[in-house]
């Protein structure tokens, strides 16, 4: 072993963006069957700069720009994981991917189950969700919970650098649909991320931080914030535990109703809207496996029932904010001061 | 047709074997067609189910130009697709029923024929829904430097769905190797050509997108396979996707709850004179090759086959409730 590699750091310092492109880099080095297609993906580097690089290093062949074509090149992925490819599919915003909402929910959600078993589609489309930068009403949304009302896809919800890491080459391996969304506001998300960071499981909820006195559930873009209200409350003498679900089709219901079980009060953050949502799904879950463990109703943490508005004092009003979240768990443990 | 009349001695066999093939093809979807109606009328047969009758000359001939490896993507009107793709009667027969031994385990029927060992993909119920399917099946080929190609059948109300323009697009700045049939029945359900589209002319549309595009008598069976055989020469050739418009006419209804209030009578007269059947049979009998008592074997041969294909639907079984979430996700972990 050189001195050089001896004193090699065990972490490296990176960010979410930069751990997603590293994700993609390892896969289409790893399988010859993985290529990455969606709307300016190459030349332009991708939207979010995710890409940026690939094409120069993989050639057209393997980093392919699509047309505006939504419904085309999301099915092109369908029907190329058929035939025997393992495409990553990338989709600019998730507002976007309702162009393509055909293809996946009647085709890629159905065609196994439909065809008896005879053909799995071994997908992955990633896309950029969620709000906080004045994208307004046509770039801002969360519709993941959508997503994960449908059977025969799967669906991720990375929030730390070892996810964005690590979900892709797992989903990869996947032999079914799997939809990764990533939170528009973590691409610049900084941190440490081990030098040998590879694939994690996507079928666990995480535990972000253990307490007792009640559980902050959430995933993706709301994780911070939720980690944020978790030292604010600790401050005030409120231990609360942060579940970081992950993945949110399937959802990992032991560990929900574990956490639950031990806290005996829950409080849901969730970008979607409340009504009809996967906030919804949640506390309907805890209700049915932990009922006469609970201490106080469920409460909930959502964005305001409105298209997402331009201004920043009305976004942030709209969004789940770390005030509102502290607000809400100090009334259900009732310390409110 | 020269395709009978200019050839060798030596070519004549296998030739006459070929044309009576095709016949062959055309009666055994029209006869298991007919048994279709009769199933449904009997409460044995449920749900949606779109004849192709009148229209067989499309998939008997086009199908021809194809081989085993390439890949099929057929819509909701698709058993005789199914049929002379190599799906086997019983098993499309069954799926019908809903009996487990159906091509799709019974859990598509008639919409949703699916069968992994010939390469048929479904079996789409989407107006085209299908068309992506296949540009991304043929973009595989292409990325695997496989020298097949991908069939893709829809009709001509797909037209005005965004998939088709997104796709004939799509496929042809990638010049990939799609054959793209479209079957112009001239009706999407009950809507008229002229009354949905403002350019009626589809190989004009599908000309726009830089795809050659030819118009084919889709009631002629040698039409179609000459037709096809020369897109598909030209798509294996790597010149990207070919446009055939197959014209054509659905003799029933569009499915089976439909009291055709959109159409005459006599125009139904009209393109019945051109069954293509009828037509195979006149030309078959000119040429010699084809007489009342080959006729009569080839309908027994064909009955026979129907026959075995009720029967083992019958027979068939449903599959257990247990497994009704059996295939939602794939049982193998690893890929």
């Amino acid at each position: 072993m050189s001195a050089q590699e001896q004193t090699r750091p065990q972490t490296i310092h990176t960010t979410y963006r930069e751990a997603m492109r590293e994700a993609i880099r390892d896969a289409l080095i790893r399988d010859p069957r993985v290529f990455l297609m969606g709307e300016d993906v190459g030349r332009y580097g991708g939207c979010f700069a995710v890409s940026k690089g690939l094409l120069e290093e993989f050639g057209p062949e393997r980093i392919r720009d699509t047309p505006l074509s939504e419904s085309a090149f999301v099915g092109a992925g369908i029907g190329a994981a058929m035939g025997g490819m393992r495409p990553i599919v990338e989709i600019m915003t998730v507002n976007f991917s309702l162009l393509a909402l055909d293809q996946i929910v009647n085709n890629a959600a159905t065609i196994l189950h439909m065809s008896g078993g005879q053909f799995n589609i071994p997908l992955v489309i990633r896309m950029t969700t969620g709000a906080g930068r004045q994208l307004a009403a046509q770039h801002s949304h969360s519709l993941e919970g959508w997503y994960a009302h449908i059977p025969g896809i799967k669906v991720l919800a990375p929030a730390t650098l070892e996810d964005a890491r690590g979900m892709l080459w797992t989903a990869l391996e996947d032999p079914d649909p799997v939809l990764i969304f990533e939170h528009g506001s973590l691409y610049n998300m900084e941190g440490e991320l081990a030098a040998d960071a590879g694939a994690v499981d996507i079928e666990h909820a995480a535990i972000r931080r253990p307490g007792s006195d009640l559980s902050l559930i959430t995933y993706g873009g709301t994780l911070g914030k939720a980690m944020q209200a978790a030292l604010e409350l600790a401050a005030a003498g409120i231990d609360a535990e942060v579940l970081d679900l992950r993945t949110l089709r399937p959802l990992d219901n032991d560990a929900i109703v574990d956490s639950v079980t031990r806290t005996h009060r829950a409080v849901i953050i969730d970008e979607g809207w409340r009504s009809g949502s996967i906030s919804a799904e949640i506390s309907a879950r805890i209700m049915e496996g932990t009922f006469y463990e609970l201490d106080a109703p469920v409460q909930r943490v959502c964005s305001a029932e409105a298209p997402m508005p331009y201004p920043k004092h009305l976004e942030e009003a709209a969004l789940p904010q770390v005030s509102v979240i502290v607000e809400t768990a100090r009334a259900l443990v009732g310390k409110r001061d | 047709m020269t395709a009978i009349t200019s050839i060798t001695a030596a070519q004549a066999q296998p030739q006459r074997e070929h044309a009576l093939d095709l016949f062959r093809q055309m009666v055994l979807i029209r006869r298991f067609e007919e048994k279709c109606a009769e199933l449904y009328r009997a409460g044995k047969i449920h749900g949606f189910v779109h004849l192709y009758i009148g229209e067989e000359a499309i998939a008997a001939g086009a199908m021809q130009a194809l081989a085993p490896d390439d890949a099929v993507v057929a819509t909701y009107r698709e058993h005789g697709h199914a049929l002379v793709r190599g799906v086997p009667a019983p098993a499309v027969m069954a799926e019908l029923y809903g009996k487990q031994e159906g091509c799709s385990r019974g859990r598509g029927g008639s919409m949703h024929l699916f069968d992994a060992a010939t390469r048929f993909y479904g079996g789409n119920a989407i107006v085209g829904g299908g068309l992506p399917l296949a540009v991304g099946l043929a973009l595989a080929d292409r990325l695997a430097r496989r020298p097949r190609v991908t069939a893709c059948f829809f009709g001509e109300g797909a037209v005005a769905e965004g998939e088709f323009h997104e796709c004939l697009n799509l496929s042809a700045l990638w010049k990939l190797p799609v054959l793209f049939f479209c079957e112009n029945n001239l009706y999407a359900m009950g809507t008229a050509l002229g009354r949905s589209e403002s350019e009626t002319d589809l190989c004009l549309k599908a000309s726009s997108y830089e795809i050659p595009a030819w118009p084919v008598d889709g009631m002629d069976v040698e039409a179609c396979e000459d037709a096809a055989r020369r897109a598909a020469a030209e798509v294996r050739g790597g010149g990207g996707p070919v446009f055939l418009e197959f014209r054509t006419y659905r003799f029933r209804a569009h499915s089976m709850f439909d009291p055709q209030l959109y159409r005459t009578k006599q125009e139904i007269d009209e393109w019945k004179k051109r069954d293509p059947i009828l037509i195979y049979d006149g030309r078959l009998r000119e040429s010699g090759l084809l007489d009342d008592d080959r006729l009569k074997r080839i309908e027994d041969g064909v009955a026979a086959e129907v026959q075995k294909a009720v029967d083992f639907a019958e027979a068939g079984t449903w599959e257990p409730v247990e497994d009704l979430t059996r295939f939602v996700y794939s049982e193998r972990t690893r890929t």
